[in-house]
């Protein structure tokens, strides 16, 4: 992303100058104050930006350095707070589930989207249009609702998931136990996103011109190789954008296990992601310190890893 | 009769323009496909769309059951029961704890709308500044804006609640409302979008007519970025909406809850098992009801976002 900015100042620069040597001396002083309106435009949202997230990253990491004690008081401790959390069992292990969800929630979200944007792609029918709309909706509904409405359908006091498998003769499984958490969860979060990945999906298969296809067919191209030869290389930049979406979204897993926490007790603890531990070490033990250099630890981690992500994938996404 | 005939010949072409979507009109007719795959890629769709509405599907079936009707119904879990309790459930919703759902419920559209315009105002000026201007200093920070977007808005809610505790706001709407205001993707979509949606040509030209800047800004460039404004005021107000870690660190005032958290706490209240707390009947009723102004959105702005949705991400 960085890049396609510079790309795109470098193109206005051109244009600025393109449009520069007409004007007489004076016409170039007035452009030039004129532009000063663009910081006009932007101050208010640089103030926003300021406050809520400069002064908040700051904040955090100062409140990091510190250690607050009821027998010391305050005081400056350095890295000591991230030296005990790179060091705490509960920190890493988090941090090692929101990447096992990482690893197979991504995958999942994005295999159904993707599948199902190529197969829309290809229909003009009532029915997909339909589908592709209920496909969408569970991404208008809040998190806490679509977790909500999940944690009744697992539950074995009023799922349907009892009367469903005796159809079949068997016993239905119970989704909220500490062994069967992990796939539960993994299915709410695909449910409430894949729809959302597979509009934009759909959106940049739209975009493609369809002559390109003619052209392929011509060429005697079948449906599984326009698909993974055409279409796939070049919708390639709207994947890796949901992609880092998704993986950005994931290693921030909050929202849906502690909803089901209240149902599932004894399968989700109190620190199950790092978010969730920053959280009830602030809220619960009023470490304030200590939460705040997890949480900055966090972000530190996710926008690194977002960061590399974005620069191994540079080819596929056309930003270099 | 001769106007809806003229209505259906035109509908299909109003939808095309509408969605910004090319049509493709000849690859859409599918020649040279075989019958069966056309019925294949169907069957698939059907089986991915009940997968995705079952659960709201079950959520409209519970909303109208009683609180002993979940448990013991006589049509199942997917299906309605003989007694038909939804306007007992939404009576049942003014009552319980003095009518505090639809408290929650106004809160939620305070904060949803406020944060979201408000965010949806910011994000426009700043796109619309970073496309069509060149100030000193535009490149860096459109960087560092750009950069921002991978920063978890998480990892900020505990020093946020430390800051807003000292200026005095946790426990107001404020708190909710002010954080809000940022979304660095918002403008980033605003932007990419501002810079081919309005041509330089086209300002000049009002420029020259004596228009000022402003004049220019809101009667030239406004109305053509009017796609990507309702595409970015949805995803900021789903993102209020959804909204769940702010609050729930801001916010303990029961009255000043968002819907979502105070459904929540009614869920905890019941499971933890306290028999007068078991509102199992609002809960689901009150989740339906507090779903329906987020669909209904989407469905009547259709032809905005998905198109928009495609912004910053087609090259």
């Amino acid at each position: 992303m960085t890049s396609n900015t510079m790309e795109a100042t470098a193109a206005s620069a051109v244009r600025s100058r393109r449009d520069a040597p007409p004007r007489p001396g004076g016409g170039a002083r007035l452009v030039r104050r004129r532009q000063r309106w663009g910081w006009l435009f932007v101050a208010p949202f640089a103030i926003v930006f300021a406050i809520f997230l400069v002064l908040p990253l700051g904040y955090a990491f100062g409140m990091s350095l510190f250690t607050s004690t009821l027998a010391t008081g305050t005081e400056f401790t350095g890295v000591a707070n991230y030296v005990k959390a790179f060091t705490d069992p509960l920190f890493l292990e988090g941090m090692l589930r929101v990447l096992a969800y990482a690893v197979v929630m991504i995958p999942a979200q994005l295999l159904v989207a993707l599948v199902a944007a190529l197969v829309l792609d290809t229909l003009a029918t009532r029915v997909s249009k339909l589908s592709r709309l209920l496909i969408f909706v569970p991404y208008a509904i809040p998190v806490v609702i679509g977790a909500l409405m999940w944690s009744f359908l697992y539950s074995p006091r009023f799922g349907p998931a009892a009367t469903i498998f005796s159809m079949v003769g068997l016993d239905a499984p119970n989704f909220l136990a500490a062994d069967s958490i992990f796939g539960s969860l993994v299915n709410i979060v695909t449910w409430q996103w894949a729809g959302y990945y597979m509009i934009v999906i759909y959106a940049a298969l739209r975009s493609i011109d369809p002559t390109i296809y003619e052209a392929a067919r011509i060429d005697g191209a079948n449906g599984w190789q326009t698909a993974t030869r055409i279409k796939l290389p070049m919708i390639s930049s709207s994947m890796v954008m949901v992609i880092t979406f998704a993986l950005i979204g994931t290693l921030q897993f909050f929202t849906e296990p502690v909803v089901l926490r209240s149902v599932a007790q004894g399968a989700i603890d109190a620190a199950y992601t790092p978010n969730m531990y920053a959280f009830s070490l602030a809220f619960s033990y009023s470490q304030f310190n200590y939460a705040s250099a997890i949480a900055f630890s966090l972000g530190a981690l996710v926008f690194a890893g977002s960061t590399v992500f974005l620069f191994l994938t540079r080819k596929q996404s056309g930003l270099k | 009769m001769s106007s809806t005939t003229s209505t259906r010949a035109t509908a299909p072409t109003d939808h095309t323009v509408a969605t910004g979507v090319p049509a493709h009109a000849p690859r859409r007719d599918d020649r040279g496909r075989s019958g069966g795959r056309r019925i294949g890629s169907h069957v698939f769709l059907i089986i991915l769309a009940i997968y995705f509405i079952t659960p709201l599907w079950w959520l409209i079936v519970a909303a109208t059951k009683s609180n002993s009707g979940l448990f013991t119904g006589t049509g199942g879990p997917l299906w309605f029961d003989d007694q038909f309790a939804f306007f007992d459930n939404i009576a049942g919703l003014f009552t319980h704890q003095g009518g505090v759902y639809w408290r929650w419920f106004a809160n939620s559209f305070l904060y949803a709308f406020a944060g979201g315009a408000g965010a949806t105002i910011l994000a426009i000026l700043a796109g619309y500044g970073f496309a069509k201007y060149r100030f000193r200093g535009r490149g860096p920070f459109f960087t560092i804006v750009l950069a921002s977007v991978m920063v978890p808005l998480t990892a900020l809610v505990i020093p946020t609640f430390m800051l807003l505790s000292q200026m005095g706001l946790i426990n107001t709407p404020w708190a909710v409302i002010l954080p809000s205001l940022l979304n660095p993707f918002g403008v980033y979509l605003m932007r990419v979008y501002a810079q081919d949606a309005v041509p330089d040509e086209l300002l000049e030209a009002a420029r020259i007519d004596g228009a000022g800047e402003l004049r220019t800004f809101a009667q030239v460039a406004l109305p053509l970025l009017k796609p990507a404004i309702v595409t970015v005021l949805l995803l900021s107000v789903v993102g209020t909406w959804n909204n769940f870690f702010l609050p729930l660190a801001v916010l303990t005032d029961p009255e000043l809850l968002p819907v979502t958290l105070g459904l929540n706490r009614w869920t905890a209240l019941s499971n933890a098992g306290a028999g007068g707390e078991q509102v199992w009947n609002l809960i689901t009723t009150g989740s339906f009801i507090s779903i329906i102004p987020l669909i209904l959105s989407f469905l009547f702005l259709q032809r905005y976002w998905q198109g928009g949705l495609a912004i910053g991400s087609v090259k």
